[in-house]
């Protein structure tokens, strides 16, 4: 146990946790904005991955990074804009369409990879983010390495914490959010348009989910892979519920997870402990089915989630 | 000026119309893909037909492929008539994979093996849609996130499995030891691969079709579906009901997994499932949930996958077309859909 606890305090194990939440935070932050207007995305998992693809190429192509993350971006909000025409427009069942999405875009996604980069035996590679040491906060002792001498991209999921629940709970747009996600006709009674308010939540989300996806394959990975997302969309799914739909909570799950998720593979490469590493994979799903059934009492949830919104019926 | 007008009802050729226009409207839509691959539209529309329905033989793999989904296809038709949202078959699935190749590695006479693999599969199928179906009706949970989530616990409890006590010590491959000779399930047609499991799913279809539109229970699950509160006022046990079409589904996704381990791959190992679970949902909106409909659906989805193989072998598109044809299928059948709950009607203005 020692042994164990001797990892946790490295500088290195804390830098892992992360890399390993910020395309989780993305992610996390993005399915809640759009669960926050009332609209499940279960596109998330197909969405970065084609983020992941559209910006690893566009980076590929260009050689520029940050042309790439603008890609990733701009797909996802693509997206992010296709998932609320059929939900939201058209307000068609939120969890088939966001299957339909996932499908959809994975399927692209290895089409395009293959179309432009062909069957090759080793992936190609770029040179993605390198590590940005930010003046002074990088020589505090343990923290400083661990969180300021980190990527670009791990910067913009710090600031994105406060920013999303500072949108969220202080701004007449977080409010019309939260408004149209909770009770959408009284919403309309006050003004707010319902369909314009969640098709920009879902496309917001739509653009987190893509720097999510940009991160996993131009900073963690650099390079493109078929199992670069793995089911990290899914997680994000699992922590927003978990995180009650707050940024706050929703962040702090995100970091709990690559907590839990980093120690397992310290473990793995360690060959500590004889518990399967499956078994912490699968703690987060465990947990949010759980909290599901105890938080069930008080309803937390977006009274609105999984109900399209059509004027003329009642 | 047009309106969109609150459909009652919906003829019966729209059964058969919707779905035909969907796939036609993504077999266009994805033509774009095949052009910008810088290959002939037809041409590869072609070879994916020929390799998948053009001969007895391509005939027969279509059909292994299919019978999983046809499986999956029912097991969400089911649920969802219901309006159990379960999203959770790729589970079950796998599910049934691992408890049949448990017990298809029993030596025991081949006959009863195969029965005890299929009960056994239905089983942990099963048990594992049960989950969220209690969940939801004890907890108010909800049935989405929950049966989707419990698609990934699943996926790493088959890995701990296969990278654990299962693995092959002989290969050293994530792979499960296989079931025994006698217990694979026997083939129908020498020199194909085509199945006893293929027979049954072609099978079970028509009997969840009538179990659905003829018994009591596919009237409860009918009538919970459609309207909840008119179910408890005329004397149905509205949570029994869910709780019972969830035991149907997941034994039918279980089953779908049993087919796999019993009459294509023999064990289990990380991709035994390409998907078949999100396939079957797929399957069941293009059959409107209609149990006979889920037959012809999944063969069309089957030819996309097989054909798409050949395709790319002869034109160069890449074969995840076929994943790319699957999404915007679905999709494209929701908006179909929009046609059965409303008309549109020219209304007003003279012109």
């Amino acid at each position: 146990m020692s042994v164990v606890l001797e990892q946790i305090f490295q500088v290195g194990f804390l830098a892992a946790i992360i890399r390993i939440a910020t395309p989780l935070a993305f992610a996390t932050l993005g399915e809640m904005f759009s669960e926050r207007a009332g609209v499940l995305n279960l596109g998330i998992e197909g969405i970065m991955l084609l983020c992941a693809m559209t910006g690893f190429t566009a980076t590929s192509l260009s050689g520029s990074l940050w042309l790439g993350v603008l890609v990733a971006v701009l797909t996802g909000m693509l997206m992010g804009a296709l998932h609320a025409l059929f939900t939201v427009m058209l307000g068609l069942s939120q969890h088939v369409c966001g299957i339909g999405v996932t499908l959809f875009s994975s399927g692209l996604a290895y089409f395009l990879y293959r179309l432009i980069f062909g069957q090759q035996s080793v992936p190609p590679a770029i040179k993605g983010f390198q590590t940005l040491p930010i003046p002074v906060l990088s020589d505090i002792p343990v923290l400083g390495p661990a969180v300021f001498n980190q990527f670009a991209l791990v910067y913009m999921a710090i600031v994105a914490i406060p920013l999303a629940a500072f949108v969220l709970y202080r701004t007449p747009w977080g409010l019309s959010v939260r408004m149209v996600g909770e009770n959408p006709r009284a919403a309309d009674s006050a003004g707010v348009s319902v369909i314009a308010t969640r098709f920009q939540a879902v496309i917001l989300g739509g653009a987190l989910m893509g720097l999510a996806g940009a991160f996993l394959s131009m900073a963690q990975f650099n390079a493109f892979t078929f199992g670069v997302v793995s089911g990290r969309g899914w997680v994000a799914i699992a922590l927003v519920v978990f995180g009650r739909w707050d940024p706050w909570r929703s962040a702090g799950a995100a970091l709990l997870f690559a907590f839990v998720d980093a120690l397992q593979l310290r473990m793995q490469a360690s060959g500590l402990g004889h518990i399967p590493y499956e078994a912490f994979l699968m703690l987060p799903f465990i947990f949010t089915i759980v909290a599901m059934a105890v938080m069930s009492r008080n309803a937390v949830a977006p009274s609105a989630l999984l109900k399209p919104f059509r004027r003329e019926e009642r | 000026m047009f309106r969109l007008e609150v459909r009652t009802s919906t003829p019966t050729w729209f059964n058969l119309a919707l779905p035909l226009l969907a796939i036609a409207a993504t077999l266009v839509l994805c033509s774009g893909l095949i052009a910008l691959a810088g290959a002939g539209i037809l041409e590869s529309y072609g070879v994916m037909f020929t390799a998948s329905l053009g001969d007895s033989y391509a005939i027969t793999e279509t059909l292994v492929r299919a019978a999983p989904m046809i499986f999956t296809g029912l097991a969400v038709a089911v649920a969802f008539r219901a309006k159990f949202w379960n999203i959770g078959a790729e589970g079950q699935l796998l599910a049934g994979a691992v408890a049949s190749c448990f017990v298809g590695a029993i030596p025991m006479p081949g006959a009863l093996a195969m029965l005890l693999m299929a009960i056994a599969g239905a089983a942990a199928g099963a048990a594992v849609a049960l989950a969220p179906a209690t969940l939801r009706v004890k907890f108010k949970v909800d049935d989405v996130v929950s049966s989707l989530l419990l698609n990934s616990v699943i996926y790493y409890a088959l890995m701990a499995l296969i990278e654990g006590p299962w693995k092959d010590s002989f290969s050293g491959y994530p792979i499960s030891p296989p079931i025994e000779d006698s217990a694979n399930f026997p083939v129908l047609i020498e020199g194909t691969r085509l199945h006893l499991g293929v027979i049954v799913a072609l099978i079970a279809a028509p009997l969840i079709w009538f179990l659905i539109a003829r018994t009591t229970l596919g009237f409860r699950i009918r009538v919970t579906g459609e309207n909840p509160e008119a179910a408890r006022y005329g004397g149905i046990h509205v949570e029994r009901v869910l709780l019972s079409t969830a035991l149907l589904s997941g034994a039918l996704a279980g089953l779908a997994g049993v087919g796999e381990v019993g009459g294509v791959h023999f064990q289990v190992m990380s991709d035994i499932s390409p998907g078949y679970g999100y396939s079957g949902i797929v399957v069941a909106m293009l059959a409107r949930l209609n149990p006979l409909g889920v037959v012809p659906a999944a063969i069309f989805l089957a030819a996309v996958m097989t054909g798409a193989e050949a395709m790319s072998r002869a034109t160069g598109v890449p074969a995840f077309l076929s994943d790319v044809i699957q999404g915007t299928a679905l999709l494209a059948m929701l908006v179909a859909l929009l046609f059965t709950a409303y008309r549109i009607r020219r209304v007003g203005v003279a012109t």
